[in-house]
Order: structure tokens, then sequence, then C-alpha cells
């Protein structure tokens, strides 16, 4: 008996330690469900409320515009099969939505290339400042539309066009941010590149560039999301593949339910796009703020 | 004396028709020495220690160091700024040692650079957090990199700009005795701002006093003949020490009180 009770003793440990993991694990899942459920309760809650509220005011035959159940039996497919394509234009909106990245991934790209490059010029030199600023604050407040038409007579072509106009929307915030960015390096770090002699490029990439980081994402955050609203705009006047021709299509097929499917996925990709940018400049700008 | 830093006739005048911020500074210090320059809040001595560095020119006058006009900002005058200065996006390792490959990128070989680098932050007791950057450590740590930073570039005179003035008393008199132990081992010439006098008397071995501005100029040097290495404690009752703090007391707060406070 002695030595039951001694093995008893001895295993009691062993027993007790992996229930207590198990009870720790558990307390911390418990915890991280209840920390999503606090968080992403009110917004489905909130989402509910709306499409019930929808439902109600367009549930009505005669209401000009569909409500949400009428939507999912018109347009479940769109939603269920993104990328079907039966060929010609009849294609699922994920392929459209490809389309249209594929011309803001190219156009921003340019665009934050030749931001970055003629913001760093504006910042650093006084003279491009003077000669370059005043046009450039003109410029950007030209619509991004209002671009298209010089950029069809110019390419002859929908797709340069479209990625001209994504281009020349994108650049002012970046330019504009960049030379904020470039000019503001503060006196401090100035002092110690005085001090260890850090001149020309190495001052450039060591100081100015890490420096001036923050804000040329800044730049680049506001450029995507303009990218994002010129491209939908440009489609629909160009025609072809992209969102944009989708929607402008849907409407002109009367289809309104393929309409507002295709703007919830406009919104969606937009704001993914935009948190896409923030956690580059996260990751490149880390402990710049400190 | 033998002047390894000379200060002379130094003035500047910020805007031309506004009165001289400095006139007629003259300076003369010796290789390996202490030089604490104390004053009243616009005094215009960091004026002066930026002078030394390089990074203002003065209008008038000039300074020699070791035979050479000073006039750009350099590596042999290496400067603790009294924020730290360290650039965020770095770790404290790659701080000093952006300073070192800087200074030092022809002359040594990578791997002597490298060692280096841990020397000096071996030196401020740094090392162990070597890797943490300026936002993660505290801002007497912070401090210390800065300090490992000036002294890794091997400067000829140390120029220190308030070290401590933004630190508690504490972490502030554990700094003081680190410097004054670095000055002790490597002989350093540093030249130093402060407006504590306990820390000029402690650390110095001449008190450079400065009158008020506008037209501030050194209005009385003080010798401070304590034998070294000083011990903080020891020195609260010593006659020298408590002659040289009245001698500095004296000077700041009968004859040139400060002049916000003197109305």
């Amino acid at each position: 008996m002695s030595i039951a009770l001694q093995q008893a003793a001895a295993s009691k440990p062993l027993v007790d330690k992996p229930t207590l993991t198990a009870r720790k694990i558990a307390t911390t899942i418990g915890n991280r469900l209840y920390a999503a459920g606090r968080d992403m309760a009110p917004l489905v809650v909130m989402l509910a409320l709306i499409l019930g509220v929808w439902q109600l005011a367009a549930g009505s035959s005669t209401s000009s515009l569909p409500a949400p159940y009428k939507i999912w039996s018109d347009s479940h497919e769109l939603i269920l099969h993104p990328f079907y394509d039966h060929g010609g234009l009849d294609k699922g909106l994920g392929l459209h939505l490809f389309a249209s990245l594929k011309r803001v991934a190219f156009g921003f790209t340019l665009s934050a290339i030749a931001g970055i490059a003629l913001g760093m010029l504006v910042g650093t030199s006084q003279l491009a400042m003077r000669g370059l600023d005043p046009i450039f604050q003109v410029l950007r407040t030209v619509p991004p539309l209002a671009w298209l038409p010089l950029s069809l007579a110019a390419f002859r072509e929908a797709q340069p066009s479209a990625i001209f106009v994504i281009f020349i929307t994108a650049i002012w915030p970046v330019i504009i941010n960049t030379a904020v960015g470039v000019r503001n390096v503060p006196q401090d770090y100035r002092n110690v590149a005085r001090v260890i002699r850090l001149r020309g490029f190495g001052y450039f990439a060591k100081i100015v560039m890490p420096s001036a980081a923050p804000y040329i994402f800044t730049g680049l955050r506001i450029g995507i999301g303009l990218s994002w609203l010129a491209i939908v705009a440009a489609e629909m006047l160009i025609g072809g593949v992209g969102i944009g021709f989708f929607i402008w299509d849907a409407w002109n097929s009367s289809n309104i339910s393929d309409i507002i499917v295709a703007l919830i996925y406009v919104g969606v990709v937009g704001f993914f796009l935009d948190r896409l940018v923030m956690l580059a400049g996260r990751i490149v700008t880390r402990g710049t703020q400190s | 004396m033998s002047s390894f830093l000379e200060i002379s006739k130094v003035g500047i005048t910020f805007k031309p028709g506004s009165p001289a911020v400095l006139v007629d500074v003259d300076l003369e210090v010796a290789r390996g020495e202490y030089i604490a320059i104390i004053g009243h809040s616009g005094c215009g001595k960091s004026t002066l220690l930026n002078i030394v560095a390089g990074l203002t020119n003065a209008t008038t006058g000039g300074v020699l160091l070791d035979g050479r006009e000073v006039d750009t900002p350099g590596p042999d005058r290496a400067v603790v700024f009294q924020n730290h200065s360290l650039l965020p996006w770095l770790s404290c390792r790659e701080n000093v040692r952006l300073a070192v490959d800087q200074v030092m990128g022809r002359t040594r070989s990578k791997a002597e650079r490298a060692a280096w680098v841990d020397e000096n932050l071996d030196l401020v007791r740094m090392l162990p957090h070597a890797d943490k950057r300026p936002g993660e450590i505290s801002g007497g740590m912070k401090q210390r990199i800065g300090i490992a930073r000036a002294l890794a570039m091997q400067p000829k005179v140390l120029l220190l700009d308030e070290p401590f003035g933004a630190l508690d008393a504490l972490t502030r008199a554990h700094l003081q005795d680190q410097v004054m132990e670095i000055h002790q081992r490597l002989g350093t010439t540093i030249l130093m701002i402060t407006h504590d006098v306990d820390e000029a008397v402690l650390l110095s071995d001449r008190i450079v006093m400065m009158t008020n501005g506008p037209m501030a100029t050194i209005g009385e040097i003080a010798s401070v003949d304590l034998p070294r290495p000083r011990d903080r404690l020891a020195l609260a009752d010593h006659s020298g020490y408590i002659a040289a703090r009245t001698k500095v007391m004296e000077f700041l707060y009968a004859r040139h009180r400060n002049p916000a406070q003197a109305a």
C-alpha cells in the first residue's frame, strides 16, 4: 500500500502538469475568442441591422433598387464563382478585379518610382522646387478623368491610357509627401552626418531616405487610394475588361443587383490595397517614429 | 602651457545689426584636459561648443586644434549631443557602426571595425543591449550610446553638450562616474557644457564661467585642483571641492545673476 501511495505521490505532478497547461491553453483560447467577439460583434450587429433595414425599405415590388434577398437570388453566381469565364466579356468578378488590379499595379509602380525620384529632387534642390513645385500644385488639381481623353489621343489604345491615368493620379501625393519628408530631416540627424562627414549618396541613403520613409509611405498610401478611385471611373469609359467596365456593362443591361455586388467588391479590394501599403510602410519604417 | 586646442578671439553675430552673441572668447586647452563650460541659459555656451565642433562658423576669430584651423565639422571633434541624436531606425550597434565605418572605412578592415564597435559599446557597458533600437532603451542608455559613438571616432577632443541634462539624478551620477573613468583611462581631451555646478567641479580640471549674453564672453576660469581618480562621496567634505564650488556659485549667483531672474 505504501508503495502504491508513493507511486501516487510521484505520479501526481506528472498528471497535473499537462492538465494545468491544457487549462492555461484553454483560458488563452477563451480570452482570444472573447477579444475577437468583443471586437467583431458590433460590426456583425451593424451589418445585420443595415441589411434588415435595407430589406424592409427596398423589399416591396415597386422599389427601384433591389433588396438584399433579391440581390442574392439575382447575382449569387457572381458571389459564389468569382473566376468563371464564359468567353468574351462574360467573366467572373474576380477576373475583372484582377484586370483592374493589374493596371493599378503597373501604373502605381511607375508613379511610385517617378514620384519618389521627383519628390527627392524637389526636396533637395531649391532650384528644382522653385521651377517644379508651382507646376505640380496646378497639375495635381486636374481630376483624373480629365486626363483620359488626352492620354487616349496620345496612346491610341485603351490599356496604356488607363495605366497613364493611374500614374498621373497617384504621382502627386507621392511627390509632395516625399519632398516634405526630404526637406524635414531633423537638424540632429544632419549634425550627426556632418560630424562623421557623411555626404552625397551615403548621406542620402543612410540619413535622408530612412528619415523620409514615413512621409513617403503616407504619400504612397494616399496614391494607391486615389488610383483605385480613378481606375474604376476610367474603365467605365475605356471598356473591355475590368471592374469599372463590369459596373458600366451591368448598368447598360439593367442588372442593378450585379452593380451592388461589384461595389462591395470594389470597396473590399480598395480597403485591402490601403492596408497592404500601410503594412509595407510599417515593416520598412519600423522604429523610425521613436 | 602647451595648447592643444586654442580658441582665439571668437565672436559670433547671427543677424547683421543685432548685438553679438559671443565676443572675444579666448581659451587654451591642454592635451588630456577636462574643461567644463558653465553659464546661465542663453549665454551662448552651446554656440561656443558648436563653433569648436565646426557646426557653426564664427564671425570673428578662430579655433585651432592640434595646429590646424577648424572650419568644418569632423570626427576629430566628436560631439555628444544633448538629445543623444541617435538614428532611431538603426540599432545601437548600427548607430556606432555607421560612425566607425564612415571614419575608419579606409584604414581598418571590416573585422577590425566590428571589433572596435563592440569594444566601445563595452566601454560604456552597453554591449548587452547593443541590438536594441534607441526607442527601446532608457534616456541614460541612449546617452551612453551617444558617448560610445563619439569615442569610437577616436576624436582629438570630445565635445559634450549638456550630456546629462535630461537625466534623473541617479542616472546622471552613474554616467558622470563612467565619463570620469573613461577620461582617466583614455586621456581624452574633453570640453563639456553644463549648467550643474557640482558636475563641473566633480569632473573638470578647469571651469570656464561665461558671462550673460548678449555679448557674452569668458568671465573667469577656476582651476579645480583635486586628485584623480575622484570619488563623489569622499569629495563632499573636501576643502578644495567646497572652495571651487563656492567660487563658481559666487560667480553665477552673486556677480552674474541670470538676467531673467535678476529683475
